[in-house]
């Protein structure tokens, strides 16, 4: 799989780390348990198009949002996570 | 009575005789012509091999059932064998929507293995492994259990301490355990390489009771066990929605129509998120990919399931002599049965920093299957919120030595409402209230565990 990335152009995807999917905003301090779970534990898990944060941590370091099918690797699109 | 018809009283005689010594030999068909047995195979031998029957039906789907499994893989079908065996739930269908065992069940490395450390897994586990000993007269089918040992090598002194109290902790459980010295893991594998400078092996902790099974026969023994028992198993039928009314389940719709049940299971691993999503769950799962691979058969070089403890790498050898062995997740979501090359590139290094000799090793095939990955490493067995709804996921990729105690929990909680002892802490809100069952300790992080 090949990842353009924004400030490197297209490499490997051996050189970029992931943490999984993108999260949503993170719950106030005292949010309710619930939300807290919500946020931590539960995942949409699609089957298709899915927003994910990775990291060219062999090349520029920067946090990227990679919009990627998960059915065939495709890559939809490519952004900085700090926009 | 003259002599000629003497004569003919007598050949009668000895041809009813001979057939009844005929029927007696070949006999266990006469009560249960599906049986298989020595005599059995001696039988259609004799008459040429043109009697062998399909081993399940083809059935047209029901309008209704008291039970539906979603799933007709290891587990899945596992959970009807002993819904209709131990529970007496026979009005049951299998729900597939490829062909039977298309799914993970034909695509792991086909170890089995009991050797946990925490106790909610440790017991459930072992369990898995007695009825693995005892399958294979259980569903009257040649599974190819083989417990040929699984050996985890260590590499430091503070991993070998972590192997002891592992040990220790299966022992306490009544599993066995043996912690092996560098040189009697040497005599086990002389092939491998115990003196690489970064990665000395130290030693290694043995379950000689684990093993390999033979996959494929594990779904088709229990297809035909359940199959012989009344559970429909309903191939090429894909669930493509679950009726839910006022929070109660109501059946599953189908690309052959609506299924009507009053108790639904899912057991469908890598797909769990999407199919529960039909009823509205959103759950603690990620679905990722994990490769296997197979060399080209050798003679025997490797006689036990050994797993490398500095790399992620394990590997048998086939009874055709090819080398099974794989490695890690590729660590991002997947719905592809194919993996990327980066893990194929980790996963031979690992194999020859162990094993040089595979170097020259060439590599037939290589595959991809789908893991239902949990957010703390463990499976959930456990009811849902909606009722006559039950869940049966997160086997992240250690799913198949489950296969038998996975069915046997997912039967007993499904028959009775309530889940047994064994899959307790198998609880779908763990994640909320926070009693994971965590074994690395890594958390919600499914791409590490």
């Amino acid at each position: 799989m090949m990842i353009p990335c924004p400030f490197c152009g297209a490499r490997g995807s051996a050189e970029f780390a992931t943490v999984g999917s993108k999260p949503p905003p993170r719950p106030a301090p005292d949010a309710p348990p619930e939300a807290w779970h919500d946020y931590v534990n539960l995942r949409d898990n699609p089957a298709g198009l899915h927003d994910e944060l990775w990291q060219h941590v062999h090349g520029c370091r920067q946090w990227l949002v990679v919009t990627r099918d998960t059915r065939n690797h495709a890559i939809a699109a490519v952004k900085a996570a700090r926009a | 009575m003259d002599c000629l018809s003497i004569a003919a009283t007598g050949a009668a005689m000895s041809c009813c005789f001979g057939r009844g010594w005929l029927a007696v030999v070949v006999g266990v068909g006469l009560d249960d012509p599906m049986k298989y047995s020595a005599l059995a195979i001696l039988r259609h031998a004799l008459t040429g091999n043109r009697s062998w029957k399909p081993v399940w039906r083809q059935p047209e789907p029901r309008a209704a059932y008291d039970t539906v499994i979603v799933g007709g893989g290891g587990h899945g079908l596992a959970t009807a064998h002993y819904l209709a065996k131990l529970h007496g739930i026979t009005d049951v269908a299998v729900v597939e929507k490829g062909y039977l065992g298309s799914g993970n069940v034909g695509r792991n490395t086909t170890i089995i293995r009991s050797n946990y450390l925490l106790p909610g897994n440790t017991h459930f586990y072992e369990h898995s492994m007695k009825l693995w000993e005892g399958l294979e007269q259980d569903i009257n089918y040649n599974a190819m259990v083989s417990q040929r040992g699984v050996l985890n090598l260590c590499h430091s002194d503070g991993q070998r301490d972590a192997y002891a109290r592992r040990g220790n902790a299966m022992r306490i459980a009544g599993v066995d355990a043996e912690l092996l010295d560098a040189a009697q893991v040497k005599a086990m594998l002389p092939l491998l390489n115990t003196d690489n400078p970064r990665f000395p092996v130290k030693g290694g902790l043995l379950q000689r009771r684990g093993g390999t099974v033979r996959h494929d026969a594990v779904a088709w023994g229990y297809a035909r066990a359940a199959d012989s028992r009344g559970v429909d198993l309903l191939q090429n039928t894909e669930v493509i929605g679950i009726r839910v009314e006022g929070g109660r389940v109501r059946g599953v719709e189908t690309t052959r129509g609506f299924i009507a049940a009053k108790r639904v299971g899912l057991a469908v691993a890598g797909n769990t998120s999407r199919v529960a999503a039909m009823a509205g769950l959103r759950l603690p799962i990620e679905s990722h990919v994990l490769q296997a691979f197979v060399s080209e058969a050798v003679k025997p070089m490797i006689d036990c399931v050994v797993t490398y403890g500095a790399g992620h790498f394990y590997v048998s050898q086939s009874d055709k002599g090819g080398l099974v062995f794989g490695g890690d997740i590729d660590g991002y979501n997947s719905y592809a049965q194919r993996g990327g090359l980066p893990v194929v590139e980790d996963v031979m290094e690992g194999g020859v920093q162990l094993f040089p000799a595979m170097s020259r090793l060439r590599y037939l095939r290589q595959w991809g299957g789908i893991m239902d990955m949990s957010m703390d490493g463990s499976p959930i067995i456990d009811r849902t919120p909606v009722e006559g709804l039950f869940l049966n996921c997160g086997w992240c990729y250690g799913g198949f030595k489950a296969t038998p105690a996975s069915g046997w929990c997912f039967a007993h909680t499904i028959a009775t409402g309530q889940p047994h002892a064994l899959n307790a802490e198998f609880r779908l809100d763990r994640f909320a209230t926070g009693a994971v069952l965590d074994e690395k300790g890594v958390g919600a992080q499914p791409n590490q565990h």
